[in-house]
């Protein structure tokens, strides 16, 4: 059997990924189904799930104020992180890829090893670090002449941001390090016998090179921001709901499983239009740095 | 090679301070001796790391989540290791279609996988079991585990198994003593980083776990929701332990930067 036969061989794969297949399907694509289904179904405080087939939890999502501003929440949440890990991630990983081999895979490390680490225990230093309006957060900024009054962290959007931004922050010095790997440093060099200051060398020739990164870095923290659960509960509270902690609720306390599903769904529906669609601009807009 | 300025280092310094400070102040909360959350500042302490015995329920938690980890990693590389060897070596039609059915895990908000389990396995009668686990373990698993087999498979010499076929080695012989060997480095550190994503997960599990099948994660959340106290520091730091030995296995067999340069191509 040579491996030219092999690879015409139309029978070989499919009883290779047939397993895994029959899995995603069975276990994957049917709950999911599922739970769509669920969205649709009436749900009473004493006769529990009805298996109909009612637009009563979407109008409920669509017409209570309550729900467009959790929505809203999330995604400002997710907007703003997002907004942050660029700003700060970006120039970290350009000065990390100018530093010397074992500085840059030893501090590589320090930034992307948090990206395995439990997101409670991250997000639980942060409420340490947050904790109450005295937290050694507040202390600091205060002694630094940055802020006069403490700024409440804990149960706000501010602190979800920032451990947000914490959390997510791997992602995006991946994805402009990624980029930054594809760039010719000869490019820089020209600029710079051309007589192009450092600013102009970021502004005209970094800048446009990394944007693909920095973009689909941002689609990863965005999405990942606005269905992210732990830390907007843990920081956010009880009361400060996001998307998924909204649903968890709905699920695990007042138990209006079909009304969480219609808000997971629906979180589900959006993250994937606004990713895909984001994905395809990107990909025409930069269409030559793929290539 | 241009060096970076001042500005740039200060910038750097600062950002690494941060990216470590929660991290940092987790594991040093963890020694106090204090009866309340403060730092160490009166000598380090193990009395809250001893306090972990009084809980059972941690304890319980803990081995719920390694075995979870464990075997969910494993039987995800059962399904993972003969998928990645047919995407690797086929050209077959919806090919393109079954890779990304298969890494789809990773677009999907967690908080949907628990929502769609829990539906799915109440009504099959297996609601807060550790079975339910396991198989919804090896969903969220699956495409770390495919992801690095496969990177494996297509970067492995085939000569080597063409000259075992034309020795007479066929089937199950050229799988276990030829391919298999080749690419369990791949495979290993697959199954490495599949059980730091299980291990650590929370968001898939809260909606899964009951009394009883809690794991390690999903306890600490549970316990940090009604008051955080150095307790809650000490367990943090040892689950920080574990996933640092794990880092540490996954660095030396296959390069870290290569396991997670694969991951960050997943939003893609």
């Amino acid at each position: 059997m040579s491996a030219v036969a092999e690879e015409r061989n139309t029978r070989a794969p499919w009883a290779l990924t047939g397993p895994a297949l029959m899995l995603f399907v069975g276990v994957l694509l049917v709950p999911l189904a599922m739970t769509v289904m669920l969205s649709f179904h009436d749900w009473g405080q004493y006769k529990g799930i009805e298996p109909v087939f009612i637009l009563k939890n979407w109008k409920e999502i669509a017409t209570d104020p309550y729900y467009a501003e959790m929505f809203w929440r999330t995604f400002r949440i997710a907007i703003l992180t997002t907004l942050l890990t660029a700003l700060l991630g970006a120039p970290e990983a350009y000065i990390l890829n100018r530093m010397s081999g074992r500085w840059k895979s030893f501090f590589l490390l320090v930034i992307l090893g948090p990206l395995l680490i439990s997101v409670v225990a991250r997000t639980l230093g942060w409420a340490l670090l947050f904790g109450g309006n005295n937290g050694l957060v507040n202390k600091l900024l205060m002694s630094a002449g940055a802020i006069r009054f403490p700024i409440p962290f804990m149960f706000t959007e501010t602190g979800m941001v920032v451990a947000l931004a914490h959390v997510m922050m791997p992602f995006m010095v991946l994805s402009v390090w990624a980029a930054l790997q594809r760039l010719d440093p000869q490019i820089e060099n020209a600029a710079m016998s051309l007589g192009a200051g450092p600013l102009t060398i970021i502004r005209r020739i970094i800048m446009p090179q990394i944007m693909p990164g920095v973009l689909s870095g941002a689609i990863i923290v965005f999405s990942l921001s606005a269905s992210a659960f732990a830390t907007p509960a843990i920081i956010g509270g009880r009361r400060l709901k996001v998307a998924a902690t909204l649903a968890y609720d709905e699920f695990l306390n007042t138990l209006n499983w079909p009304l969480g599903a219609a808000v997971a769904t629906l979180l589900l529906v959006a993250l994937v239009l606004i990713v895909v669609g984001s994905n395809a601009l990107i990909e025409r807009r930069y269409a030559e740095v793929f290539r | 090679m241009s060096r970076n300025g001042p500005l740039a280092l200060i910038f750097h310094t600062i950002f690494v301070i941060v990216m470590v400070a929660p991290i940092l102040v987790v594991c040093l909360v963890a020694f106090t001796p204090e009866g309340f959350l403060s730092l160490p500042t009166n000598g380090f302490s193990l009395r809250w790391f001893r306090t972990i015995a009084q809980y059972p329920e941690f304890i319980h938690a803990f081995w719920v989540s390694l075995g979870l980890g464990a075997l969910s990693s494993f039987v995800a590389l059962l399904f993972a290791v003969p998928a990645a060897l047919a995407i690797a070596r086929y050209r077959f039609r919806g090919r393109d279609a079954l890779a990304a059915l298969f890494l789809s895990p990773l677009m999907i908000p967690h908080v949907v996988l628990g929502i769609a389990f829990l539906r799915f396995f109440t009504s099959a009668g297996l609601g807060g079991s550790f079975a339910a686990l396991i198989i919804a373990h090896v969903i969220i698993v699956f495409p770390f585990a495919l992801r690095l087999t496969l990177a494996a498979a297509t970067g492995m010499d085939r000569t080597v198994e063409m000259a075992a076929v034309s020795l007479g080695a066929g089937g199950w012989t050229l799988f276990r003593r030829v391919t298999l060997p080749l690419i369990l480095p791949g495979v290993i550190s697959g199954w490495a980083l599949a059980f730091i994503q299980s291990f650590d997960d929370l968001t898939m599990t809260v909606f899964l776990a009951a009394p009883g099948t809690e794991t390690l994660p999903v306890r600490m959340f549970l316990y940090i929701q009604d008051n955080i106290d150095p307790l809650v520091t000490s367990v943090s730091a040892c689950v920080i332990a574990v996933t640092m030995t794990a880092l540490i296995l996954l660095d030396r067999f296959y390069g870290l930067d290569r396991v997670l340069a694969g991951k960050g191509d997943t939003g893609r």
